[in-house]
């Protein structure tokens, strides 16, 4: 128990951190001004939320093949941190949006892609309380997780096939884009923050899932009893 | 600083998510621990 409350701590730490360098280190953008700051929660956020739907694919991927509760357990777990860090750039982006294009939202690729995703995971967690039966539910559930996950890359593509109003890529852009070395600095390590906060909440959320299975074995021997 | 305010309204309900995203998580694995721990007491005066 007191191995969790350190580890939390040190996460919380490390997040706090990211966001002391992003308002005290990171230099101010010469064209958007302070708005910008919101880039290294916002884009950090997005990147966290693709790799939790990245474990939540391979799992789906592995439920599938070897038909174990454990990866069952570990998508719906990364799917559901996975929303909560998407959910966060839904938000964040149109506060972002306002100031610097006038409109909090506009229906462009990147945005409706990133709605998309958002609507198709939301999707995933409401059909798993569809179903009652566990061996169907998780079967079903990965199915449609792999389905939901094709997303994720058009996400990815968007700003890179498409001209849209978001802002074209920053890391791993075409020639002449990049940041400046502190910016770049401060947004890997925001990187760093959020992944380790994902990763924290995963464990945490799986070790729910691990409990619910748990109980539905001893629920299980009660009856026979 | 131009925009401050909306900098940190952006941080702030970023934060709210995952604290009201952990709460739940924590809240849902108490109601299963107590739930588990009756069973396994009700299971154990059973038998």
């Amino acid at each position: 128990m007191w191995k969790r409350g350190i580890i939390g701590a040190a996460v919380i730490a490390l997040v706090g951190a990211a966001a002391y360098a992003s308002f005290f280190i990171a230099p101010t953008e010469r064209t958007m001004g302070t708005i910008q700051r919101i880039f290294y929660f916002h884009a950090a956020s997005a990147w966290a939320g693709m790799t939790a739907f990245s474990v939540c694919f391979v799992a789906n991927l592995l439920y599938v093949w070897r038909r174990q509760t454990k990866w069952d357990a570990l998508g719906v777990s990364a799917a559901e941190v996975g929303l909560a860090f998407i959910t966060i750039v839904l938000i964040t982006g149109p506060i972002w949006a306002k100031p610097v294009w006038g409109i909090y939202w506009t229906w462009d690729a990147r945005l409706t892609s990133t709605f998309v995703l958002w609507l198709l995971y939301i999707s995933y967690l409401l059909l798993r309380t569809l179903i009652e039966e566990p061996d169907r539910r998780a079967l079903l559930s990965a199915l449609f997780g792999i389905f939901a996950f094709l997303d994720v890359p058009l996400v990815f593509g968007a700003i890179r096939w498409w001209r849209t109003q978001h802002p074209a890529p920053v890391i791993m852009g075409g020639p002449g884009s990049g940041l400046e070395p502190t910016m770049r600095a401060v947004f890997f390590f925001s990187v760093l923050a959020l992944h380790t906060l994902m990763a924290f909440l995963i464990v945490e959320r799986y070790g729910l899932e691990k409990l619910r299975t748990e109980l539905d074995v001893v629920r299980r021997e009660a009856e026979v009893v | 600083m131009k925009n401050l305010g909306s900098v940190f309204a952006a941080y702030l309900v970023g934060w709210a998510v995952f604290f009201v995203f952990y709460l739940t998580v924590a809240r849902r694995t108490a109601l299963l621990r107590e739930e588990l721990d009756r069973l396994k007491q009700s299971m154990k005066k059973g038998s």
